[in-house]
């Protein structure tokens, strides 16, 4: 595992943006762009990851990158995979598909579903703000159940989708989990998933203060609670294999976690939530929690 | 900031630093590093480094001591959160403006 001090000093980014302040998308792009050497060309949908990119003519990457239409984020990437494929260039650079969860989990979801189905060669990277940011917090099929956006003013009813189960589910060859707030985290797995073929699919926890209500210098441990907690949960699945990885191998191991109020306490969007609410995502964390160790222990033996 | 070039048959962007203009504008406060307690600078070498790996802004330079580009950094504050000595100091710009007297903004 790499150590955060290690990390490669070369940027493929530049500073003075338009994201937030304290937004972590900033931290998780960094190391991703670092993992792949910023031998990538990327395609992004309408997200906040377009405000980083920037608006013509001046952008705040060095990678080449493609804005494109909002569902078909992963068809682009399968083109530009099938294009370097016919020119002999695909060993050259990775196809980085980079969409948010909306993007991913709602809009963007056929194009994804189809482009697994096919094992098209590229990078998929959901970062996870947890609802439609870009626009405003709408709620998203990623947004935890008692979050309250512009779209559930009085909380989200249901829970997210588990988008690496769906994945997982095409049988493609990586799928991982990680947060923006693990920068070495996210740099090891997505230097793993540079070395496979095939569609790997990474999904990227990223904390946002002006839509999760929290203040911007508390992204990262905020971040970082979220995975003490076991809401968000740090594996990796190759090859079938399943395996946690970082601060989550840590937790299993310590076999002792936060209690998920200490979380959802840090931040305005679960203010007024009733105990029973809570409880019960309580009650939802532990279960796949226990689920989770299950197939690690299941993992360690194949 | 880039110059439009019609030549161009695709609207196409160059890579610039400050592309939302010196977002320094954006700061309410701002990150002031006291060496004496920073971790690199105590073990004289590029040790820590934590408020550049969690910068998401890339306003913090590596070395002992880490350095802030101030032209660029929104003061979000997570370089004072991250840090495991305290080292940074999260103070009002009204008040670091009078002290600096005109130095680098």
């Amino acid at each position: 595992m790499t150590r955060l001090v290690d990390l490669p000093t070369q940027e493929h980014m530049l500073p003075g943006n338009r994201a937030c302040a304290g937004c972590s998308l900033g931290i998780g792009l960094r190391s991703i762009l670092k993992a792949l050497d910023g031998k990538a060309v990327m395609t992004v949908p309408a997200s906040c990851l377009t405000v980083i990119g920037g608006m013509y003519p001046t952008s705040s990457v060095t990678v080449p990158w493609l804005n494109v239409a909002f569902p078909g984020c992963a068809a682009a990437a399968a083109g530009l995979a099938a294009g370097l494929r016919a020119t002999g260039r695909d060993r050259e650079m990775t196809v980085l598909a980079m969409a948010g969860d909306g993007g991913t989990a709602d809009i963007g979801i056929q194009a994804l579903s189809g482009a697994a189905e096919r094992n098209d060669d590229f990078i998929y990277v959901c970062y996870d703000n947890e609802a439609y940011m870009n626009t405003g917090t709408q709620r998203s099929g990623l947004t935890p159940a008692g979050a309250r956006t512009t779209t559930t003013m009085l909380g989200k009813r249901e829970n997210p989708k588990d988008m690496c189960r769906i994945m997982e589910a095409h049988g493609i060859p990586y799928v991982a989990s990680t947060s923006a707030v693990f920068p070495d985290d996210v740099y090891d797995k997505l230097a793993r998933a540079r070395t496979l073929r095939g569609l790997r699919y990474v999904h990227m926890n990223t904390p946002c203060p002006s839509g999760w209500s929290f203040e911007p210098r508390d992204s990262v441990t905020v971040g970082q609670l979220a995975v003490d907690t076991g809401l968000v949960v740090l594996f990796e699945v190759e090859g079938g294999v399943f395996r946690l990885t970082g601060r989550s191998k840590t937790l299993a191991k310590r076999g002792k976690r936060p209690p998920v109020a200490d979380y959802l306490a840090t931040q305005g969007r679960f203010k007024g939530m009733s105990p029973e609410a809570a409880t019960e995502i309580q009650r939802w964390v532990d279960g796949r929690w226990a689920e989770y160790l299950r197939r690690d222990a299941a993992g360690a033996t194949t | 900031m880039g110059t439009r070039d019609c030549q161009h048959q695709i609207a196409m962007s160059s890579p610039a630093a400050g592309e939302a203009g010196a977002t320094g504008d954006w700061r309410t406060e701002r990150p002031v590093l006291d060496p004496a307690l920073c971790l690199a600078q105590k073990q004289e070498k590029e040790a820590c480094q934590l408020c550049w790996v969690y910068c998401p802004d890339l306003c913090i330079a590596r070395g002992v001591p880490p350095a802030v580009l101030l032209t660029y950094c929104k003061g979000c504050g997570i370089c004072a959160e991250v840090c495991p000595t305290d080292a940074i100091a999260m103070v009002p710009e009204r008040e670091s403006a009078a002290a600096a007297a005109g130095g680098a903004r």
